[in-house]
């Protein structure tokens, strides 16, 4: 593995996925390819010098030519305002990566799958998930994504492709407000909800959970208790702190 | 990564994991080390380095133990410079690819 350094990206196109996130397309001279689930470190450098960096996980597939990450807006954060609100097509920032290890998975794990994600932390796992529709397909998985509303829904047309798959089961719960017509899940995703959509542990899957720290150690705890062992459950807390200068 | 729904809760930021350090450290070991298996100085337990509780604070990164919270690592890194406290740390396990 060679060791990390800063290349420089440049956005190539900026799609809008809800009104506080983005996802930006890039082209990375050099890049050496990444793992379905890894993520990235971007650098941004002010004109004084000054230097900001934050992770943000890769959501494309690593067979795909552009480089995608999924950007959430912190309103007072020092880089997610630039790259969900300013950030142009030709712009050009610093990245390195493909970084780690642990919260990947690749079609050799096998499954069952079972892949939880709240608000953004769907960000790797559309990466398993677009993994796993090209090269995967057959891997029996299940996906429980937990959103406040039905417009904070990330990755909604690829939600709906990957729906037609009828070894893929994808489960939407809403936290805040539901629309009348809603036929998902209402509610924070606890043991009970759990009980209902994961995979019974005596069926030995292999599970992902990615979101905000408190959701993630919650899940993470009502899944052992569901008698999954815990090095069956890979975790990733995401939040403002993910600063690694 | 990215993030929370409690963005301002407290000056303290909430803790992250070791996957978000993992451009750190992978900058100062030059492997990755998410995957590598720690044991507790303080409680013996063994985990791999992405399950410990990382918390960037403005003079640096502390990864704590997620069972008994003890200091594990703390790492600075900057251009041209590094500093590691492994004090924490009883042992550290790693599979080298070949």
């Amino acid at each position: 593995m060679p060791r990390l350094s800063w290349r420089t990206a440049e956005i190539v196109a900026v799609h809008r996925e809800t009104a506080h996130a983005r996802r930006l397309a890039l082209r990375v001279e050099g890049w050496p390819g990444h793992d379905a689930g890894q993520h990235v470190d971007v650098r941004l450098t002010a004109a004084d010098g000054y230097q900001a960096q934050r992770s943000y996980s890769v959501s494309s597939a690593p067979a795909t030519p552009e480089l995608e990450l999924l950007v959430d807006c912190v309103p007072d954060g020092e880089v997610s305002p630039y790259l969900t609100r300013e950030a142009r097509v030709g712009d050009r920032f610093e990245l390195r990566g493909p970084i780690g290890g642990y919260f990947v998975w690749t079609a050799a794990y096998g499954g069952p799958l079972l892949l939880i994600a709240g608000g953004s932390g769907i960000a790797p796992l559309a990466s398993i998930l677009a993994y796993r529709a090209a090269a995967a397909r057959g891997i029996v998985t299940r996906l429980l994504y937990s959103v406040r509303t039905a417009e904070d829904i990330i990755f909604k047309e690829r939600l709906q492709s990957w729906k037609k798959d009828p070894a893929l089961a994808i489960t939407l719960t809403l936290t805040r407000s539901a629309p009348p017509d809603w036929n998902g899940y209402r509610g924070r995703i606890d043991a009970a909800m759990l009980r209902e959509v994961a995979f019974a542990a005596a069926e030995a899957p292999l599970a992902y959970v990615c979101g905000p720290t408190a959701m993630v150690e919650h899940v993470a705890d009502a899944l052992v208790s569901l008698g999954y062992p815990a090095g069956r459950v890979r975790t990733e807390r995401f939040g403002p702190s993910g600063e690694s200068t | 990564m990215n993030t929370s729904d409690d963005a301002n809760a407290s000056r303290v930021p909430a803790a992250l994991d070791g996957n978000a350090a993992a451009g750190l450290l992978q900058q100062i070991f030059a492997i990755d080390m998410t995957m590598a298996q720690i044991t507790c100085g303080g409680c013996q337990s063994v985990q791999p380095l992405a399950a410990l509780r990382l918390y960037g604070l403005p003079m640096g990164n502390i990864l704590r133990c997620p069972r008994c919270e003890s200091t594990l690592i703390r790492a600075v890194a900057r251009d041209r410079e590094c500093w590691l406290d492994l004090r924490g740390v009883a042992a550290l396990h790693l599979r080298l690819s070949s």
